[in-house]
């Protein structure tokens, strides 16, 4: 009897095997995804209907009181909230400029010359330093008192005086232009400094994806006479599907994710000019002025369902390549 | 979800805390600067407090200042110290509200603080009871540049008109009257604070903070039509919204501009920008209303019990010991700031005498906006100080959203 159960038993963990196995390898990563992915959500969406300072009281009960919907209401006539709706799109938008500008270059360091590697490896670095450091970089860039854009206006518009007291100063014509404290170019000064980057990301996708583009269909071009611009939009691009399809998402998603960069070149300002959701959601949940974490979560929930949108129709189109493929 | 893991832990936490504090007389006191000279003064006392008391043993948590102000909102409740070092006024609120904090009004008593300390002694209440015992003070107030003002032979402002006359002769020589570095917000409130004291006093000042005035009162319109008046005939340097409070002082160093709006704890910097004593000077925000009793701005630091603190008779003679005349007086001279113990000898710095002298003569003491105010209400009220201050001609729309997040954040 004995000996027949534990038989039976390994058959069937036997037969099912190859079933069970992905289960198995799968449950760690489930766990955790679990813990800090799944229950976060579902955690904010909560909150988001409360009230709450984010304090526990002496006995650890949370000092939270449920609003319903009184959150989402005031989201509704709070005009930074609607400033940083509106950042978020221009960052949209302008982001996909990441793609054609990094097939460009990648098209234009696709070559065999001398030193291409070191070529290839200068474009690539922005990818490389971390976002903090490249917005660090370009706050100093727009610095009207040092910054290369501000030494380069002095150039043209300024002088260098002695002031009353007898120091060296600098009086200009026109005032240098303070990209970063101006309320209405401040966005496109954080934007252009994340396009860096992100060229360099889509540089990276399109280069290897270059190296995939099969060399008998541009011969094959080549001799029905494809040149120039036909060449890259009828043989190129087409190959080129499965990179731009990358491409497009990392951009859309570093858009609607870009904190980073505004958290260290104007912390959104000036006055909140330049707040996007999820830096917003940053200021009044979690910074120093913030302790709302309701209203927090309320953002939160809104970046989630604008970001939602997106990711169903990447994963949606993913799907259809893979059922397409198998 | 959230509570139970929260407070499962915290108990975790706690547990572990009474662990390793399981001796009476064990005394975990966190503190909240790590810049050399405060930090050194604070050990300073520490170990006058450990010579006094020798049975209690005294461990220290010195934290980085922005490092602590998002820990103690999770260490008050999982895992409190002893005693912690805070913020009076509204910053202290939302602990006391949540019953995070001890009151100490036996100690007030019994140690004679409320008549030591009566000055600050507002501020460290709330809900009837006192929650705190503040070690160190500085004025605000203007500094300025005394070899400009001497070469144009000007003297110190004493009214309003005599201020604005002042800047004229400055601009008449290409020198920006103010400097200031608004990026990070607070300082365009230092500004806010003291033209609404001047104009409105420190009752509707305070009235205004406790969310009892509308910011489209006419006493606040007249605040901010004088607000207009100095940015038009005084002015501040161009591109202060791109800079901290330091950046601020590098044309007041060059001799760009000669004045600023600011706590004592910028006379260091302009030292090490290379200024000498013979060069800057201070002077009490002149008059603006006549007649008006005097407010000044004063922020005050602070040490609280946790209402979760272990030792609490321990701590609360360590807090007897911090509130004591002498100790105030070394420690506030080796910080270069002021005792809040009116017992207590002051430094012979000339700033720390001069603000002495007029904070001692104040009508009443205000904390600073983001501490008078509620977080929510701060920070859009001082998002609105620096919009105004870049675009005076929004002030209608600025007020108005000020109204609304108001009634908001005051239910």
């Amino acid at each position: 009897m004995q000996t027949d159960i534990s038989h039976t038993q390994s058959s069937w963990m036997s037969r099912h095997k190859l079933d069970i196995a992905p289960f198995i390898f799968l449950i760690p990563a489930l766990f955790f995804f679990f813990i800090y992915v799944v229950m976060p959500i579902f955690q904010s969406l909560q909150l988001s209907l409360y009230e709450w300072n984010g304090l526990y009281d002496g006995d650890g009960q949370s000092t939270a009181s449920f609003i319903g919907l009184e959150n989402y209401r005031n989201l509704w006539i709070d005009p930074n909230f609607w400033i940083s709706i509106k950042n978020n799109l221009l960052w949209l938008f302008l982001y996909m400029l990441a793609v054609p500008v990094g097939l460009l270059i990648a098209i234009f360091l696709n070559q065999t010359v001398t030193g291409i590697r070191i070529y290839k490896s200068l474009f690539f670095f922005p990818f490389v330093i971390s976002q903090v450091v490249v917005g660090l970089i370009f706050g100093w860039f727009y610095n009207p008192d040092f910054g290369i854009v501000a030494k380069v206006w002095q150039f043209f518009f300024c002088e260098e005086t002695i002031n009353f007291i007898g120091n060296k100063t600098v009086t200009c014509a026109r005032p240098v232009p303070d990209i970063l404290s101006s309320a209405d170019y401040a966005t496109y000064g954080i934007i252009f400094a994340g396009l860096w980057p992100q060229v360099a990301y889509c540089v990276i996708l399109y280069l290897t994806g270059l190296n995939n583009v099969a060399a008998d269909q541009i011969e094959a071009g080549r001799l029905d006479g494809a040149k120039g611009w036909k060449m890259l939009w009828y043989v190129v691009l087409p190959q080129l599907r499965p990179a731009t399809f990358i491409a497009v998402a990392v951009t859309v998603i570093g858009a609607l994710r870009s904190f980073d960069m505004i958290a260290i070149m104007t912390q959104g300002g000036p006055y909140g000019m330049t707040n996007v959701l999820s830096h917003y959601m940053y200021e009044v949940a979690i910074s120093e002025y913030g302790e709302r974490y309701g209203y927090g979560s309320a953002v939160a929930t809104v970046l989630f369902s604008i970001m939602m949108v997106f990711i169903s129709y990447f994963l949606w189109r993913m799907y259809q390549d893979e059922r397409r493929g198998a | 979800m959230t509570n139970t893991l929260k407070t499962k832990l915290g108990t975790i936490a706690a547990t572990t805390v009474i662990a390793t504090s399981a001796f009476a007389g064990d005394l975990v006191i966190t503190f909240d600067d790590l810049n050399p000279g405060p930090k050194q003064a604070f050990e300073d006392a520490v170990a006058a407090f450990q010579a006094a008391n020798p049975d209690i043993n005294v461990t220290i948590n010195n934290n980085d200042r922005e490092a602590h102000k998002s820990a103690i909102r999770n260490f008050l409740s999982a895992n409190p110290p002893d005693v912690t070092s805070w913020y009076p006024g509204n910053r202290m609120g939302p602990f006391v509200d949540a019953g995070l904090f001890e009151p100490i009004d036996d100690l007030w008593a019994e140690n004679n603080l409320n008549e030591d300390m009566a000055a600050v002694k507002p501020t460290m209440s709330r809900n009837g009871k006192t929650w705190g015992v503040p070690y160190s003070y500085y004025q605000w107030g203007v500094y300025y540049r005394k070899d400009i003002y001497d070469k144009l032979g000007l003297s110190e402002p004493k009214t309003w008109d005599e201020l604005l006359s002042n800047c004229d002769a400055l601009k008449g020589v290409g020198v920006t009257p103010f400097t200031i570095g608004t990026k990070y917000l607070w300082t365009a409130a230092g500004v806010f604070d003291y033209l609404n004291l001047r104009t409105n006093g420190y009752y509707v000042h305070n009235a205004l903070t406790d969310g009892k005035i509308k910011y489209t009162d006419d006493r606040i319109r007249a605040t901010f039509a004088n607000w207009e008046e100095m940015l038009d005939r005084c002015s501040f340097i161009d591109n202060h919204a791109s800079m901290d409070w330091q950046g601020g002082v590098a044309a007041f160093a060059k001799g760009d501009a000669a004045m600023y709006v600011m706590g004592n704890f910028s006379v260091g910097a302009y030292r090490d920008a290379g200024l000498t004593n013979d060069q800057i000077d201070y002077f009490q925000f002149p008059e603006i209303t006549p007649g008006l009793p005097m407010a000044e701005e004063a922020p005050a630091d602070a040490f609280f019990i946790p209402s979760g603190a272990k030792n609490k008779e321990d701590a609360k003679k360590f807090l007897a010991f911090v509130a004591q005349a002498d100790t105030q007086s070394k420690w506030n001279m080796a910080i270069g700031q002021l005792p809040p113990n009116s017992k207590a000898t002051v430094g012979d710095d000339k700033f720390i005498q001069e603000g002495f002298a007029v904070v001692s003569g104040a009508a009443g003491l205000a904390q600073f906006y983001d501490r008078d105010a509620p977080a929510a209400m701060a920070s859009e009220g001082m998002k609105g100080f620096q919009e105004f201050m870049l675009d005076p001609s929004k002030l209608d729309a600025i007020l108005e959203r000020l109204d609304q997040v108001q009634a908001e954040v005051y239910k």
